[in-house]
């Protein structure tokens, strides 16, 4: 199967305007008979929900939280990036694509890119419009600031709680629909399967995961918006509950995945402090504009950092990266990071941290502005570790974050099953092998409120005819009956070992092989001991209690069976890739002075992975990317 | 440090619930109290126990669904503290912790330490938003909003819909809740046009979804991890009296 990105022809600046002049329309009257069908009501799927149902269509939405409001697009805290040019520091929309591609290490698609920028504008217009409380100038217009990887301010924030608020606006436009009737809203259901008629996505298969019910939905198209998968390596910035199970079925029922092995690692997390732990605390990245990151220049240093003298230290992002700085792009920072915890300059009871010192920011524009700026940030750090880091520089650390792999979609986020789409970080598309902070909020919200109007409606507009569908089709009792079984066979391992122990195993070995670095020889061995560990789960697991009822452990156990099998394609993604692209780093292909390798020669596509049933190998099917606007230049930040 | 545990355990709505002991030996202070729970549950787990459901997701203070009573206070003794956020590093070696589900007619017991708060949901679905249509959105710079008015309406957006004020409150009221969101709106040029017909509809919402009252004890503010203040209450009610006259 040759991959067919549906580019719209013409100039790039015109490429989304003429898919919106050219794309098919529903009339009114037959949308209240189409079905959508939204899984996730994160910034993406309460996004489309909300839009669709607003256009007419009959939406059912879906989440595992008992609020909508709780999908995990309410912990980002930075900010969201938008081409405004308030600042007229020479910003645009093709400054803002250029600084994308290039941030993506020139890894993602042009016209994709050059949408993202172009729709940003709008977005802010959008949540503004629903009350979304950015920060303001004292002249009462929206303020912005200055995010990783570029040099303009461009990004809008609601203190620290960007994502916060923007998904109280999704959710608000969701719930105003709820009210109207035009969605039907389904929390704590998770979704266990996709149903497929003819080919075509037709319904899912859910847990009610109050009472442990199946159930069966049918529609007419299906639109994932299940978020990122960066939990699989347990310790990671994300919620608890984030999984890839909803993609991952769909992946076995011929959706491609693509870069499942693009996994960013931030670098402002806080540091792991104990085997006990469950989840990393993101520092917001946005700390990086004031703070500046050092290790002392002696290894094992006991000194406090207070005591360590300014010609004693090693601000080695400065240092590296003059240009940018602290404000390095994630990778570059990430890896920085390493590179000097593992040479031994670690800070910390554990050695694996570094400083974020806002000493100089504070003498120079006082203790009251940085409260204004970072307090509720501050107030976070005290709460975790009992530190004041007004008086003493933050001890921050790399952690796994966001996947830009997810996925495969075209321009118009359809997967290659025809009638499932898949939005936000679900899909792998715009950023690339490495996100640029602010990114995402935004990524997300685009695709739920200016993308999927169109191109949805555009698939809709072909099926206005097809046959009306109950959920007792055939088709949907044969996955009922395999979902019930998968779920059956988990229960009745009932050995010695909690789901927990795999997902930390599984996590502990990404976490070294797959992780900030990799090579041949740690991926291929990860791939044997993630097979040793996927049989041990099916022989030694123990789920209590029973299907029947609320039963958190066997919600738990679900998703760390598929994340079993995705570790194991992300590897072997990472081992077909034999350079080094933003996130993608293989010890065999650098620089001499340490940088990644690009090679454009070779891997300038995308890998998109096709399923080829238990047992076999998955089929590498590159997406070749082409560039007519920009050229593939070496990155440097330097 | 050893902690010894008296859980709220509960199979449904519908069933009694009991507390019941237990006890664990090695907790470590710089734990979290969810990490403690964790460990309790893993032992139960393979012991052959039923595990213990809570609520919980983001661990890191703003998703809002890891609400429990700890030692009758919600959210544990800190105050303005999710239980998340909550470390062990707070309680003593040998202490008792009594741990049960949020308090609340209106939020009844679903199973253990959970509960079902789908109240506040309909609560916003009354009218708890900007009635704007995606797409079309005017230019954001076009209604300059003051520096010090966004400030105060994000303060009133913070809240992360947990609970704590109704499970603390002597009559289980939603006020703060609900004053927080129609101040929000209220506070921004944009939703102050529909500000009097939503205090209206969303008061409304909380009288038929079994809130108590508001009393002004002022216990909600106390719990609250937002630090909402109750100044929202005060707003609420001079928009619901506006909104009455001059209806
Ligand atoms: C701590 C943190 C800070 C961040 N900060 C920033 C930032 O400052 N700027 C930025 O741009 N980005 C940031 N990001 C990234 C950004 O928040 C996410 O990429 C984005 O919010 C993802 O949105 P989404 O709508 O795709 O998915 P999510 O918001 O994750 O929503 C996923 C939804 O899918 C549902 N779901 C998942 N699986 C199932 C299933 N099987 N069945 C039913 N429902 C399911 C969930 O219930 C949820 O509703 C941050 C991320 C984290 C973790
Ligand atoms: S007002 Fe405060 S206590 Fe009440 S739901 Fe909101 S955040 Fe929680
Ligand atoms: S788990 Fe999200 S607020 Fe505590």
């Amino acid at each position: 199967m040759e991959l067919n990105a549906k580019i719209p022809p013409g100039p790039l600046k015109d490429k989304w305007s003429f898919y919106k002049d050219h794309a098919r329309l529903v009339n009114p009257a037959n949308r209240k008979k189409l079905e959508v069908i939204v899984v996730g009501t994160g910034l993406a799927g309460s996004a489309a929900a909300a839009s669709l149902a607003e256009m007419g269509y009959k939406v059912k939405s879906f989440c595992f939280q008992d609020s909508a409001r709780r999908a995990h697009s309410v912990a980002a805290q930075g900010g969201v990036n938008a081409a405004k040019n308030y600042k007229n520091d020479g910003d645009s929309v093709y400054r803002m694509f250029y600084d994308t591609i290039k941030g993506g290490d020139f890894r993602s698609r042009e016209a994709n890119v050059y949408r993202l920028a172009e729709c940003s504008a709008q977005l802010i217009d959008q949540a503004v419009a629903q009350g979304v409380p950015f920060g303001r100038e004292y002249g009462g217009y929206l303020n912005n600031r200055s995010f990783g990887g570029v040099q303009v301010s461009r990004t809008f924030y609601a203190r620290g709680q960007t994502g916060q608020q923007l998904l109280l606006g999704a959710y608000q436009a969701l719930m105003r629909q709820a009210a109207a009737k035009t969605v039907t809203l389904y929390t704590r259901h998770e979704m266990l399967d996709l149903v497929l008629v003819d080919g075509k996505a037709r319904g899912i298969i859910v847990r009610n995961l109050d009472t442990g019910e199946i159930e069966r939905h049918s529609a007419n198209t299906v639109i994932l918006a299940t978020g990122g998968f960066g939990k699989i390596y347990y310790l990671s910035t994300l919620a608890m509950g984030c999984n890839a199970s909803a993609i991952w079925r769909a992946h076995k029922k011929g959706a491609f995945m693509a870069c499942p092995s693009w996994t960013q690692v931030h670098p402002t997390s806080l540091p792991q402090s104990g085997d006990y732990q469950s989840k990393l605390t993101l520092m917001s990245e946005s700390l990086r504009n004031d703070g500046r990151i050092w290790v002392p220049l002696k290894p094992e240093e006991k000194r406090k950092p207070n005591d360590i003298p300014e010609d004693e230290r090693d601000y080695y992002l400065e240092r590296r990266y003059p240009a940018f700085g602290n404000l390095a792009p994630r990778d570059i920072s990430s890896r920085a990071a390493k590179e000097r915890i593992d040479a031994g300059f670690g800070v910390g009871p554990q050695l694996n941290a570094v400083y974020l010192d806002f000493s100089k920011a504070i003498k120079e524009q006082g203790k009251e502005k940085i409260k204004e700026k970072y307090g509720n940030l501050f107030a976070m750090y005290r709460k975790i570790t009992d530190t004041d880091a007004y008086s003493e520089p933050m001890m921050i650390s790399p952690a796994a974050h966001f996947s830009m792999g997810g996925l495969w979609v075209d321009y118009e986020l359809m997967t290659t099953i025809p009638g499932l789409f898949a939005l936000g970080e679900a899909n792998f598309a715009d950023h690339g092998a490495n996100r640029l902070g602010a990114n995402s909020l935004l990524q997300a919200c685009v695709d739920g409120y200016f993308v999927a109007p169109y191109t949805v409606s555009n698939y809709l507009a072909g099926e206005i005819h097809a046959e009306k569908l109950d959920a007792d089709a055939q088709e949907f009792i044969d996955a009922e009956v395999r979902v019930r079984a998968h779920l059956g066979k988990l229960l009745a391992i009932n050995g010695t070992k909690t789901a927990d122990h795999y997902h930390k195993t599984l996590g502990k070995l990404l976490y070294d092989y797959c992780g900030l670095s990799r090579s041949r020889e740690g991926l291929v061995y990860a791939i044997k001991e993630i097979k040793k560990l996927r049989e041990d789960f099916y022989e030694h697991l123990k789920v209590p209690g029973t299907e029947e009822e609320m039963n958190g452990e066997l919600e738990k156990a679900g998703r760390i069976s598929d994340y079993l099998e995705v570790a194991e394609l992300m590897c072997q993604d990472a081992l077909t890739r034999e350079e080094s692209c933003g996130a993608h780093f293989r010890e065999e292909y650098q620089t001499p002075e340490g940088e990644a390798l690009r090679n454009d020669e070779a891997f300038c596509f995308v890998s998109a992975w096709q399923w080829q049933g238990e047992d076999k190998e998955e089929r590498l099917v590159p997406e070749p990317l082409h560039f007519e606007n920009v050229e593939l230049t070496v990155r440097s930040y330097k | 440090m050893k902690i010894n545990l008296k859980i709220w355990r509960q199979t449904d709505a519908g069933s009694p619930g009991r507390l019941v002991d237990y006890e664990l030996d090695h907790v470590i202070p710089h734990m979290s109290f969810l990490e403690m729970m964790d460990t309790l549950n893993e032992q139960l787990i393979l012991s052959g126990e039923r595990p213990v459901e809570f609520d919980h997701d983001c661990r890191e203070g703003i998703c809002g669904q890891c609400g429990m009573m700890i030692n009758g206070r919600a959210h544990g003794p800190i105050p303005h503290l999710t239980t998340c956020q909550l470390h062990m590093r707070e309680f003593k070696d040998g202490d008792t912790i009594y741990v049960e589900p949020f308090r609340g007619k209106a939020f009844p017991v679903k199973r253990d330490l959970r509960v079902d708060r789908s109240a506040f949901d309909r609560i916003i679905m009354a009218g708890g938003f900007v009635s704007v249509n995606t797409g079309q959105a005017p230019e954001a710079n076009g209604i300059p909003i003051s520096h010090e008015q966004a400030e105060s309406a994000f303060d009133s957006a913070a809240c992360i819909g947990c609970g704590a004020c109704v499970a603390t409150c002597k009559n289980s009221s939603a006020a703060l809740f609900t004053a927080a969101k129609i101040a929000h709106l209220a506070k921004l040029p944009q939703g102050k046009i529909e500000s009097r017909k939503r205090v209206l509809s969303m008061v409304e919402q909380m009288d038929i979804e079994a809130f108590g009252h508001c009393t002004n004890t002022e216990a909600c503010e106390v719990e609250c991890p937002q630090d909402i203040s109750v100044l929202n209450i005060a707003r609420m009610n001079w928009e619901y009296t506006l909104s009455k006259v001059l209806k």
